[in-house]
Parts: C-alpha cells; structure tokens; sequence
C-alpha cells in the first residue's frame, strides 16, 4: 500500500472513495467508524490507507462509539472523521451536540439513503438535512456542505475539515447515495497546491489562560491533551475559564458567543456558485445530487428562451439568508428540486418572505431527479407564475 | 506531593453529598497517581455523567467531561490518537453498566490500555436514587419502589468474559488495598477494571435503611473477604476483594503500531 497521503493525479473511483482521498489529503488522520450503506466505502478506503500513511483507523462497536471516538482523537490533536448513513447519523446527534459545546474540530461526513428507519439502504435520499441543521438538542449552529459529484467529494471534504479547524466544530458533509457511489474522473492536485489549515495552539502560559476567552472571531484558541495546559472539557455549560456554571448569566454567555461564531463569520464559510443569475425570472436553487439534472434542464430551457438561472448552494448550513432576500426582490420565484418533501426549499420560501414565489419539486427518494422533472416544475411555476399576474 | 496539590480548589465546592463514597475514590487514584510517579500532563481524566464523573473536573489533570456512557469510547480516540498519555476512566454503575454497557464490553474486548475504575454504589445518584444494573436483586429505588426484579451484573465476571486483562474489585473501606489495586490497574497494560464499591447514604442507603455512610463502610468491612480466603470457604455469601485476573496479552494500541510498521514496510 502506497504510503502516500496525496494521490496526485487522475483517478477513477466512486464518491466514497474521494471522499477518504480528500480527508487523507487535507490531514485526516484518524478515523472511527461502524459499517453502514452507502457509506461503508469510505470506511473500506480509510482502513486501507491510514495504517501506510501512520494514521489511526478504528471500527468502533457502534455509531454512538464512533464519533465519541472521533472527539476523543480530535481532543489529542488529530485531524479525525467518521461517515455513516441516516439510521448512523441518527445515532450521532447527541455527540454532535457535545463536539459543538466542546469545540472539537472534526468532520462527519452522511452518505444520506432513503429514511426513514431503515428505508432504502443503497438508493438515495436528500432525507437528512433538516437534521443536519436541528437534530442534536438545544439550540445551535451547525456548518453543513454538500458535494454534487466525486470530485466535489474530495474538494469538500478538503474544505469540511478547513471549516473545522479554523472554527472549532463538528462540520457536516451531507452526500447522498448517487454522489457517494457515482464512478467517474476524480482529479487529485500536487500537495502543494491544497490548502491545509491547521487549529491555532495556544502560547501564553498555562497560569493565566483562559480557554474560552475570545476575540472577535469568537474563535476560541484550545490545547490538545498533553500539551500542558490541564484544562477541563465539559459538555455541561461553561465559562471562560471552562468552569461549569449552571446559572442563567454563564449560559447566555457560552450560548452567545457560540451562535455568533457562526453567523458572524457566515461569509466566510458560505460557498456558492451562481449561473445566470443576472435578469433571471426564475432561479433553481440546487444542492447535492439535484445539481447535475437542474443544470442540464437550466440549459434546455433557456435554449427553449426561458430566462432561468441557478443558484448551487455549497455550503447548506448556514444557509445563504441574504442573498436569498436579495435574490427574491428580483425574481419572480426560486424553484427547489430535492429527493425529500421539503426541507431546504421552506428555508427558501421563509427568506423569500412571500417576495418571491417558492416552487418545491419533490421526490420521494430512490432516485434522483430527471433533468425532464426539473424542466416540468419550472414551467409548471411559470403557469403558477402566469395565473398569479391574471388574477392582478 | 501531596493529594491535595492534585486537586483543583477553585472547582470546589464539590458536588458529593456527605458521605459518599466517591471523594474516598478520588483521594486515592490520586495518590496511586502519585506513587507511580506520573506527570500531571501525562494523565488524562475522562469521565461519561453522573455523580462519579464530576470527578475529572476536581482533579488537576488533563479531564474530559463526556456524555452519560461513552466515556470509554472518548477513551478509545484519546489513548488510541495519544498512546504514551495515560488514560483513567472514573464511571458510575449506570453509567459503566447500563448505557455504557456495549462500550465497557468492547473496551475489554479489545484489551486498550484505558484503567476502568468503576464507582458501584449501586444507584442512580445524581437523578435521585433510581435503581441501576447493579442494585442487588430485591433492594429499592425510586423506580423500584417494592425492590428490583431485575437481576444485577457482577462487573467483575462480566468484564473478565469480556475480556479485560486486569480485573479487580476493592471498596472504600479498603483504602489502603484500593491505592494498590489503582496503581496496579494504571501500570498494567491492557484494559483494567477496578470495581470499588462505594457508599450513596443519601439514596441507596436511605432507601434501604442500611443506615449512615458509617454503617455502610462497616459492612464492606464485614460483607467482603480477600478472594480465596478461608473466610470465604465458610461464609460463600461473602464478596470477594482483590486482583482477579492480571495477564499479558497483545494490547490495542501496540498491536496497532505493529500494524502501522509493518503497512510502511
């Protein structure tokens, strides 16, 4: 086995196994998981190529181990990941609750398949989102992503562990079984040319430093286990000095800061990319596997004079508020393909606040979208659109 | 050094109630700690949640406050990510036992160098006296209010057919054999497990009139016997105290290093 961490080169391999590709390539090493479709790939490769490039893979018993495992191994300094699927995901909530009170930077990546329960293990669903954004308890904010084809699997997942070392939380990588098991050209770059981020350690000395004390980054700066510093990690709520404090004052504190870190920094962690926006009528706005079969039917419609445009969310969570409010003062509606029954497409909709009319194309899961469906829901907005100006 | 200059102060007051057994418990992991010589910045304290899992905060280690059971698999990514840190897990019954049970059994299985020192009060503490996988069969809780029909686990067995590599069993009462036993558990390599039981006068002994906190350490005294004594022989009823399994077998993390030279060939 190679003992390379970057395959540099051309490579034909499915979503999974991009996926492992970019977190070998970024860092990761140390991965905790339990097999599951469609995810178990990315498991399969880690096992493979972490022992040659000095990482750690663990099968864990179950779910709840793995990521538990995973905070574990990012508290001792490592770049760690975990994957799974819906019924895996599910188990992980909790966890994820405490990688985000605790600031533990690390990836999980949710090869999503039809729910709920056991539903449809190797055929897709876009199922998990709202999950993603609300699963775990309490109130938060969470940094979810997500790729539209193998090489976006091994470019975002680059990306998912940058997200997380430089904001100190779990970040989600929410794929789904078409992107995971799509075999198709998969582009590794020299070393040189992937940006790496590494977490901030911290210098000043041990007496005096307090670890949730942050700039206004809200980022907080941690040590590692071993690094001399001794400092309690807690998933009770905390102060500055990582004291619990279980008063209404300490939680306001901890609660503040930890929301703000997130959406005062979201231009930096929102990714997008647009096509056709300028003038456009109608907007689809896509993610995962939808994209490919609404930018084919974007092509053909406005081949057919239809003024439509495309918006690619790269970044799900958090969700791009403003330029959906700027975007529904122009357009007359934003229309959402997703293999669900509506969940990124309510985000739409409240952002549009009734300026614009929000079209959802649902699909139960199984399946993606034809490019034909998407064109159907587009012009069947435009009828929605037509007998809207009529009844003015 | 002494036990107290292992103590965070400033995290006091603690939690225990008066005469728990846990503060017993504490006292002495740190002195084992102390014996064997380790570095505080060598140590790392993980805990899941419950009464006995307050305890990384108080101690001035490296500590990990978990979730309810799944300390043992933070554990794992710890020791696993950091083999030469040395890696304690303080757990409650419910926390080992019950929630925790799938963990604990894997843990052992796998024969990680983690030190297990479960705190067996036989009570859920911290949530007012509930019944757990290791209140003694007909005793009450608040979930069990005309006594348990639920059978408990003997974490000793459990842990040995699991396949820990040292298995242990002390009480607070026994405070001298406990400091042994810790340090024995820490120095081993392989997974060990120290069950101490441990008075809750509060719950469990209030519930079953067993009396002061007192009271309870004196039937440790009189209710255990060292293993294999003729105490034993004469009274079978009585539990047995002391290393019942210490063996060398290929330890998790080494077996991965194995793994890991020979993948770079």
């Amino acid at each position: 086995m190679t003992s390379e961490a970057v395959l540099t080169g051309e490579h034909f391999i499915n979503g999974d196994e991009a996926c492992a590709e970019g977190a070998l390539a970024v860092g990761c090493r140390f991965f905790g998981g339990y097999p599951i479709t469609p995810a178990t790939e990315v498991a399969e490769t880690m096992a493979r190529r972490l022992p040659a490039v000095g990482g750690i893979f663990i099968q864990m018993e179950d779910e709840i181990a793995s990521i538990a495992a995973v905070l574990g191994a990012a508290w001792g300094g490592a770049k760690a990941m975990t994957s799974t699927s819906g019924p895996g995901f599910s188990l992980m909530m909790e966890n994820i609750g405490l990688g985000l009170v605790t600031e533990t930077p690390c990836v999980i990546v949710n090869v999503q398949r039809g729910g709920p329960s056991t539903g449809l293990p190797t055929l897709c669903s876009q199922g998990d989102m709202m999950q993603a954004r609300w699963g775990s308890h309490g109130h938060y904010e969470i940094i979810a992503i997500s790729p539209s084809s193998p090489q976006e699997m091994f470019n975002f997942t680059i990306r998912a562990f940058n997200l997380a070392e430089t904001f100190r939380m779990p970040v989600l990588v929410m794929a789904d079984e078409v992107v995971g098991h799509t075999l198709e050209r998969v582009t590794i770059p020299p070393a040189e040319e992937i940006v790496v981020v590494n977490r901030k350690k911290p210098t000043g000395s041990p007496e005096t430093y307090l670890p949730y004390k942050t700039d206004s980054s809200f980022i907080p700066v941690l040590p590692d286990a071993g690094d001399g510093y001794k400092i309690h990690v807690t998933g009770l709520t905390h102060d500055e000095r990582g004291y619990p404090g279980m008063d209404a004052k300490t939680q306001e504190t901890m609660m503040t800061r930890l929301i703000q870190k997130v959406r005062k920094n979201r231009d930096q962690i929102l990714d997008y990319e647009d096509y056709f926006l300028d003038g456009a009528e109608i907007v689809i706005v896509t993610y995962g596997s939808s994209v490919r079969p609404a930018l084919r039917a974007m092509r053909g419609l406005r081949e057919d004079g239809i003024n439509v445009g495309l918006l690619k969310l790269n970044t799900v969570w958090p969700f791009a508020e403003d330029l959906i409010r700027k975007l529904a003062k122009k357009v007359e509606a934003f229309v959402v393909p997703e293999v669900n029954f509506g969940q990124i497409s309510l985000e739409v909709e409240r952002c549009s606040s009734g300026q614009a009319l929000t079209h959802l194309i649902s699909h139960a899961g199984g399946g993606i979208h034809t490019p034909q469906q998407v064109v159907e829901g587009v012009k069947e907005t435009l009828r929605m659109l037509g007998s809207k100006r009529t009844k003015k | 050094m002494p036990a107290k200059d292992y103590l965070r102060q400033r995290f006091f007051p603690q939690i225990w109630c008066p005469g728990c057994g846990h503060g017993i418990i504490m006292g002495n992991m740190i002195r084992a700690i102390d014996q064997l010589g380790l570095e505080k910045n060598e140590v790392v304290v993980v805990s899941g949640i419950g009464c006995s899992s307050r305890m990384p905060g108080y101690v001035d280690f490296h500590s990990l406050h978990t979730l309810h059971g799944r300390a043992l698999a933070f554990a794992m990514g710890v020791k696993m990510g950091r083999p030469e840190l040395t890696v304690i897990v303080p757990m409650g019954d419910g926390d080992a036992a019950a929630i925790g049970g799938n963990h604990l059994i894997h843990a052992a299985r796998r024969n990680i160098d983690l030190t297990a020192i479960i705190m067996n009060n036989s009570i859920y503490g911290m949530t007012g006296g509930q019944f757990s996988p290791m209140t003694p069969f007909g005793d009450k809780g608040t979930t069990a209010p005309s006594g348990t029909i639920d059978h408990a686990f003997d974490i000793v067995e459990l842990a040995k057919g699991a396949g820990a590599s040292f298995v242990a069993r002390t009480t607070t009462y026994h405070v001298k054999e406990m400091i042994k036993i810790i340090a024995r558990a820490i120095k081993h390599k392989g997974f060990s497990m120290v069950e101490v039981m441990s008075q809750c006068p509060t719950y469990y002994g209030r519930k079953n009139k067993l009396g002061s906190a007192v009271d309870m350490m004196n039937s440790y005294k009189d209710g255990t016997t060292s293993i294999g004594s003729k105490k034993k022989a004469e009274h079978p009823e009585l539990i047995e105290r002391g290393v019942f399994l210490e063996e060398e077998r290929p330890e998790y993390s080494a077996s991965y290093s194995a793994l890991v030279k020979k993948s770079q060939g």
